[in-house]
């Protein structure tokens, strides 16, 4: 179905919803990198406006990439609940945006809505709203998963302690590690990216991980963020791991481009869920996202990168995943330019992660050939703080020294919760006050390792220092 | 600011000065309330900068070109189809291209070329300049000792690895060597990358190159990469083909030669 619109005496047409979308998308690299985007700002504001009036059941019939060809439209398409769907039916975007909005979209409402939403829904509402709009409408939903602990309750911010070094050396990890859960880091997970990708370094990894983890008796998950074929294999041979994770995204092509399938990943779900390691919940999926994975895999099928992102949500969501994060200035300034770029494009994500059901994380990040500096990292994380955010990735002193790139620090987390007053994952908060790190509300005392720590990393210390 | 019990700096536990043998990362830097201390801070925004300063600076393309005709070696300058370092991050893809008439140029003006040396600025001048001729002075005489020679070497401005391709397709190259600055991270801003395509075309698949990776002398050290890369330069002409059939296995044979032969880059 065509879409047009007359402004000032033009009138700006749109062949199908695809290029509407993508000509209403707030500007970025990446599209016009594709060749999709907006001729200009006033072209970009036609399209808005073209793209409020279009009726929300449009996208139910609407083609962005081919049903035949691609199971993620398979996937969403087949997964789609009219019933759930009934309550906003008959709205436009627009008039969607304004129920999101309004007191009648309830945290109750919104979750009973989700089986009714598809992710172009989303991203198309997502595209007429300002920063605080898509604060204030994440800030409703709640998205609560659990593992070792419980991650998304009100008022909670989690954090990923990722403790990553360039040779996967056991000690370095285990430094960054100690360094990390003394700051209060890690109640997400605490999750290495290897940089070696064998099956028995993925071993040694996930068996570090959980060697300390037990011995401090931490509450809380491990995963080395390997691949995923690799991660059934060390299951096989009896690795203790919690998490599987695979970085994924909205089309066919894209994941097979990650060297996965909806099948895989499933074969993966089950061989977690067979170890039977979650004490307070079973949700055992880790998954990575980022706008701009499928266009760089060349299998955009010429949709905005902001829909395709929402598309790879539609993937995470049939697993049932403990945790999801987008990566959301990792991959460069060729698809999200600079600080602004970056900061619109995490709070999309996030809405729209959250609005289809997702326990969404966010990586607050960039990198050196970006235009982007801590101090647009403050303003994101304040607000995806606000916008409830489930976890944020932290790295020691913000920079990475595997993957080259600055995130947020363990400092951060500190900060933002004396700022908006966010809490850890309950039984990782109780953990903290019962080894005297913190003082059960969350702030850390100030000041030596606690006593109660003494003796655990002093036993570590040694078994580092005898592993020389 | 004091480090006393009641000062506003908590610095990190003693112990934990330790956790730093074992890591670059940046841990046990201690806090200010529940910020980074001042010093930590300003080291980051220190080392950000020299990253920063690593991506937008230039190469000096003149005195590099002249530099590698000072060794005898036949060489020229040119530029991808990214005009500005603005356009160069954001059009990844016009950092790959080589417009037809360079191309043209250059085949006038050093083909044909059985071997063929890039150095493109990449995502660092800075590692350019600060490694790529240590690189080219230990790796020439080890093509030598192989019996073969760099027949042409080009500077690209605004290149980005694929560029190699359409240059090498220019000169009839059997194969390229591509020196470009790696994308810098806050502890190293000056890491030289090195690509080896065997009969490159435009619109090679990254698998089909061999990359050495990390050159500098806290990384790897020309004069070790030199070694690698003409170990995998060897292997490529000798079996024709570069990429992930051929893995490199050169640690085998450093292992069985003297130290002081690679040093001295016999």
């Amino acid at each position: 179905m065509a879409y047009s619109i007359a402004l000032d005496g033009t009138t700006w047409r749109f062949p199908d919803l695809r290029d509407l979308m993508a000509k209403a998308t707030p500007r970025r690299s990446g599209d016009e990198l594709a060749g999709i985007a907006a001729e200009s700002a006033v072209h970009r504001i036609a399209a808005q406006m073209a793209l409020a009036d279009a009726p929300l059941a449009d996208f139910l019939s609407a083609t962005f990439v081919p049903y035949e060809t691609d199971d993620v439209t398979r996937l969403i398409v087949d997964g789609h609940d009219p019933a759930a769907f009934r309550p906003v039916a008959a709205m436009t975007v627009g008039e969607f945006r304004e129920w999101l909005l309004s007191p009648l979209a309830t945290a109750e409402a919104l979750a009973a809505l989700r089986p009714g939403l598809t992710p172009e829904m989303v991203a198309a509402v997502s595209k007429l709203m300002r920063v605080q709009d898509l604060v204030l409408v994440a800030a409703k939903v709640r998205v609560v998963t659990a593992f070792r602990n419980t991650i998304g309750l009100p008022g909670r911010l989690a954090t990923r302690l990722q403790p990553n070094h360039p040779t996967d050396d056991s000690r370095g990890i285990a430094a960054s590690l100690i360094d990390g859960l003394l700051l209060g880091a890690g109640d997400a997970v605490l999750g290495v990216n290897p940089a070696t990708d064998g099956v028995q370094d993925y071993i040694r990894v996930v068996t570090l991980l959980d060697d300390i983890r037990t011995r401090l008796k931490v509450p809380t998950q491990t995963c080395c963020l390997g691949h995923v074929t690799t991660a059934i294999k060390a299951i096989e041979q009896g690795a203790p791991v919690d998490l599987v994770f695979q970085s994924i995204a909205g089309s066919e092509g894209a994941n097979a481009g990650f060297g996965v399938s909806l099948a895989l990943l499933a074969e993966a779900r089950d061989a977690a869920l067979s170890l039977g390691r979650g004490t307070a919940g079973r949700n055992v999926m880790y998954f990575e996202t980022g706008q701009g994975a499928a266009l760089s895999a060349n299998a955009h099928h010429d949709v905005d990168q902001q829909t395709m992102e929402a598309r790879a949500y539609a993937v995470a969501r049939r697993f049932e995943p403990l945790l999801v994060n987008t990566v959301v200035g990792f991959i460069g300034p060729e698809y999200l330019y600079n600080g602004k770029e970056i900061t619109r494009a995490g709070l999309e994500d996030h809405f729209c992660g959250k609005l289809l059901g997702l326990p969404m994380g966010v990586d607050v990040c960039y990198t050196n050939h970006c235009d982007a500096d801590q101090d647009d990292m403050d303003a994101l994380f304040l607000l995806l703080a606000n916008a409830g955010v489930n976890f944020v990735i932290t790295v020691p002193g913000a920079d990475d020294v595997m993957l080259n790139y600055q995130s947020l620090s363990y400092h951060d987390a500190l900060g933002a919760r004396e700022i908006t007053g966010r809490r850890r994952a309950p039984e990782f908060e109780a953990w903290l006050a019962e080894v005297g790190l913190g003082d059960g509300a969350g702030r850390l005392y100030p000041g030596a390792e606690p006593l109660a720590m003494r003796p655990a990393l002093a036993a570590l210390a040694h078994r580092l220092d005898a592993a020389e | 600011m004091s480090d006393g019990d009641d000062g506003a700096l908590i610095p990190a536990p003693a112990s934990l000065a330790d956790l730093r043998r074992h890591t670059a990362a940046r841990v046990a830097l201690g806090r200010a309330g529940n910020a980074l201390p001042t010093a930590a801070h300003l080291q980051f925004t220190l080392d950000h900068a020299k990253a920063r300063d690593a991506v937008w600076s230039a190469i000096d393309g003149t005195r590099l070109i002249e530099a590698l005709r000072a060794r005898g070696l036949k060489a020229a300058g040119t530029a991808s189809r990214a005009g500005d370092r603005a356009t160069y991050v954001r059009r990844p893809d016009l950092g790959r291209q080589l417009p037809a008439e360079t191309a043209a140029g250059l085949r006038t003006s050093l083909g044909p070329a059985r071997i063929v040396l890039v150095i493109a600025d990449g995502l660092s001048a800075a590692a350019v300049e600060a490694n790529a001729l240590a690189l080219v002075d230990a790796l020439a005489p080890r093509l030598a000792a192989e019996g073969h020679g760099i027949d042409a070497a080009v500077v690209v401005e605004q290149g980005r690895v694929a560029i190699g391709d359409p240059i090498g397709a220019a000169l009839g190259a059997d194969l390229v060597i591509m020196l470009i600055g790696e994308r810098p991270g806050l502890s190293a801003a000056d890491s030289l990358g090195c690509y080896l395509t065997f009969r490159p075309v435009a619109g090679m698949p990254d698998s089909g190159r061999n990359c050495v990776s990390n050159i500098r002398p806290e990384g790897l050290p020309p004069a070790n990469a030199a070694f690698k890369i003409a170990w995998l330069a060897r292997e490529a002409l000798r079996r024709e083909l570069t990429g992930i059939d051929l893995k490199e296995e050169s640690a085998a044979e450093l292992a069985a030669r003297p130290a002081a032969a690679l040093i001295e880059g016999a």
